[in-house]
């Protein structure tokens, strides 16, 4: 007894004079989500890359997460609350909340942030993200060889290069199978408004889409292309069950190996800032089954599939024509290079909709 | 036996006093019950809500910062429903003066301006929300338009103007095509008060507009009148009191205050313009008016209270993982109670005895 009353004493001290450890000595992990981790698409797979390192570090760590917080003044005020309750690696998984990130970075140096989708970096701070114009020059080839009017429609959320390479990408697949083929593009300007989304798909379809892939969370576009009789892509989740019949494959992000390999990295002392950025190599990713389509087509996927992650596809590779025209300059050589495409705000030619601000 | 409700004789200003008192106590019951359905411990969790965010530095300036611009805009807001001149669209009126207050600063970026930058800003975005404010009350006065409808259609107007700028013409440059100004310039920044905290200047400004409507309200004429034409129109009338005027009038003050809390908030806490720069202040401050009994003092409280819950909620996030759904229902639960207890000043509870003999027996 007096034993581990003088080994507690002795840790209050250590907590007290490093203010790390906590009482049961965990390491806390937070987490701040856009939406709810119901939204089944985005938020739900951060949840279940959390639900995975739990099961694979859950004697070691304690996470805490927050949902729902909005990309306004209200992130960087949640943020600080997971440093003030003691957690030393956060995770905030999204784009907006680079900013809010960055500032509670620099104000606490001895907690490391990891901020998902975002270019800006401190020594505390990591980025991560994927490389998901892969799997949409995947879906490209899908969608080309599925379409019987040569019309896709696109649901775009906001119009950053995320979201641009990933049109550009699955134009370029597209155009290898049928050079005619149209890409019509809708901006929902939200990542999560199932209404909205809804309607946009429904725009899409009356346009004379017949294949519907969406840059936005929730299952209402892949439901609309359901009841029309229409196909289309899944997105961040396995939708198929909003569409049994329509689903064609989807993204999974798959956020667990990741989050494990950061927390063990955390755990044993050797986190350093960095700038992930992988893609089916490195199973940051995976596609859902390849589903309602031929075994011509599927076998076409699959190929496809190995290649890219193989190496030996490249979804950007060169020449490259602008939408203007113009042959787009090469910086990698055989390829346009990370930066052409982590920047990108360009449209290739064919595509019928003009890039917002452009 | 059955219980009514009786409309009292006069309204009581006891219940008037306590009720809020009231619903805040069932409130609490009720989420100590509902915490113990959840498998929580009810007392933990009453703590991470309402003490835990009174007990460090950090915890109060954000319930400062959360509580500016709702008290701000709902002290004119107050002053428009104590003269029973109902603006709706004080949201709008946030935005627009958001809109108008950022636009020196995008104007201004980068070109070394002064010290005038941030005064010009709130003047301006001041104006802008007084002079949108000004077109529903000027179309209730002018063609009896409901003033209800039309100002609460014009927040949808400043809500896609601006999303249009920061999309378009305002777009920052470097922003990777995100929707957002580039972040403002210093000058163009609202000061903060405290080295490493994020209180502003701007709940000061709160403070300084919470004491101007309670001098307003209690020793002015202008005071007198806006709540002599709320409460008794026909006794104004034989007054003299001009209600049109009083329409404009307050609704130019409360567009002003929202077009103020816009920029502060623009300038202050977010440092850029972007879309969603507000989660429905404008709207929230009207349950802050009523939770405030439309008394600056009673602004500033519930304000602060609305506040409390906001930054409680998310600690108990953190603290007890108690789902962020929660904090909502608990919200709705406190404003339901508020307005149950508030019919009480009004009524009271009866009990009827069919029973004549039981009746007697009993008195």
């Amino acid at each position: 007894m007096r034993k581990s009353l003088l080994a507690l004493a002795a840790g209050l001290l250590l907590a007290g004079s490093v203010g790390a450890a906590s009482a049961a000595d965990k390491l806390k992990v937070g987490f701040i989500y856009l939406g709810p981790v119901g939204d089944l698409g985005w938020t739900y797979q951060h949840e279940q890359g959390r639900l995975a390192l739990v099961k694979e570090l859950g004697d070691k760590i304690e996470t805490t997460t927050l949902e729902n917080v909005p990309e306004g003044p209200d992130a960087e005020r949640s943020i600080e609350q997971l440093v003030r309750a003691g957690n030393k690696l956060i995770f905030t998984t999204s784009f907006g909340y680079m900013d809010p990130t960055l500032k509670v970075a620099k104000k606490y140096p001895n907690v490391h942030f990891e901020h998902a989708t975002g270019y800006k970096r401190n020594p505390n701070m990591s980025t991560y993200s994927s490389k998901w114009y892969q799997g949409r020059y995947i879906q490209g080839l899908i969608a080309a060889k599925m379409s019987k009017s040569g019309v896709l429609g696109y649901i775009g959320s906001f119009p950053i290069p995320e979201v641009v390479s990933g049109i550009n990408a699955t134009m370029l697949a597209a155009q290898t199978i049928n050079p005619n083929i149209k890409v019509k593009v809708i901006w929902a300007n939200t990542w999560f408004d199932p209404g909205k989304e809804a309607d946009a798909a429904k725009a899409l379809i009356d346009q004379g889409a017949d294949v519907i892939m969406q840059h936005t969370d929730s299952p209402a576009p892949m439901q609309i292309a359901s009841e029309r009789g229409k196909l289309a892509f899944g997105q961040d989740s396995e939708m198929i069950k909003f569409g049994p019949k329509t689903q064609l494959t989807s993204i999974l992000d798959t956020w667990g190996p990741y989050y494990i390999e950061r927390v063990k990295a955390e755990l044993a002392g050797t986190w350093k800032s960095e700038d992930t950025w992988g893609g089916l190599d490195s199973h940051m990713f995976a596609m859902a089954p390849y589903t309602n389509m031929p075994d011509d087509v599927k076998k076409m996927a699959e190929d496809a599939q190995a290649a890219i992650t193989a190496g030996k596809l490249h979804p950007f590779k060169c020449p490259i024509v602008g939408q203007d025209g113009k042959p787009v300059e090469c910086k990698g050589g055989a390829n346009l290079d990370d930066g052409q495409i982590l920047g990108m705000n360009f449209y290739v030619k064919g595509i019928d909709d003009k890039l917002p601000g452009k | 036996m059955q219980l009514v409700l009786e409309k009292r004789a006069e309204r009581s200003n006891t219940i008037a006093l306590v009720s809020p008192l009231i619903a805040i106590g069932l409130t609490i019951v009720t989420m100590v019950i509902l915490f113990a359905i959840l498998g929580k411990n009810p007392l933990l969790a009453l703590h991470a809500y309402f003490i835990a965010p009174l007990t460090d530095s950090y915890s109060l300036q954000e319930i400062a910062v959360k509580a500016t611009p709702l008290v701000m805009i709902a002290i004119g807001l107050s002053l428009c429903y104590l003269a029973k001149a109902w603006n709706i669209g004080a949201e709008g009126q946030f935005l627009v003066g958001a809109v108008a207050g950022s636009w020196i600063a995008v104007k201004t970026q980068g070109t070394d301006a002064g010290a005038w930058v941030l005064p010009a800003m709130f003047v301006l975005a001041a104006a802008a929300g007084a002079l949108y404010a000004l077109i529903p009350a000027i179309c209730k006065v002018k063609f009896g338009a409901s003033e209800i409808l039309t100002s609460l259609m014009l927040v949808y107007v400043a809500d896609l103007f601006l999303d249009y700028l920061v999309r378009g013409p305002w777009r920052d440059p470097h922003g990777f095509n995100f929707p957002t100004t580039a972040e403002f310039d210093p000058v163009a920044t609202v000061p903060l008060l405290i080295e490493g905290g994020r209180l502003h200047l701007g709940s000061i400004i709160a403070l300084i507009v919470v004491a101007a409507a309670a001098i307003l309200l209690g020793r002015t004429i202008k005071g007198f009148e806006i709540r002599v034409v709320g409460a008794a129109p026909r006794a104004a009338r034989f007054g003299g009191f001009n209600a049109n005027q009083l329409i404009i009038l307050t609704f130019a003050v409360s567009g002003a205050l929202a077009g103020l809390a816009g920029i502060i908030e623009v300038a202050g806490p977010v440092g850029h313009l972007q879309p969603g720069i507000s989660p429905g202040y404008g709207f929230t401050a009207i349950i802050v008016a009523f939770l405030g009994r439309l008394n600056p003092l009673g602004i500033l409280i519930a304000g602060l209270f609305l506040a409390l819950t906001f930054i409680g909620g998310e600690q108990a996030q953190i603290a007890m993982k108690i789902p962020l759904d929660v904090t909502k229902v608990f919200q709705g639960i406190l404003l339901f109670y508020v307005l149950a207890c508030d019919s009480l000043i009004l009524y009271r509870f009866k009990l009827v005895f069919p029973n004549r003999q039981v009746a007697r027996g009993a008195g």
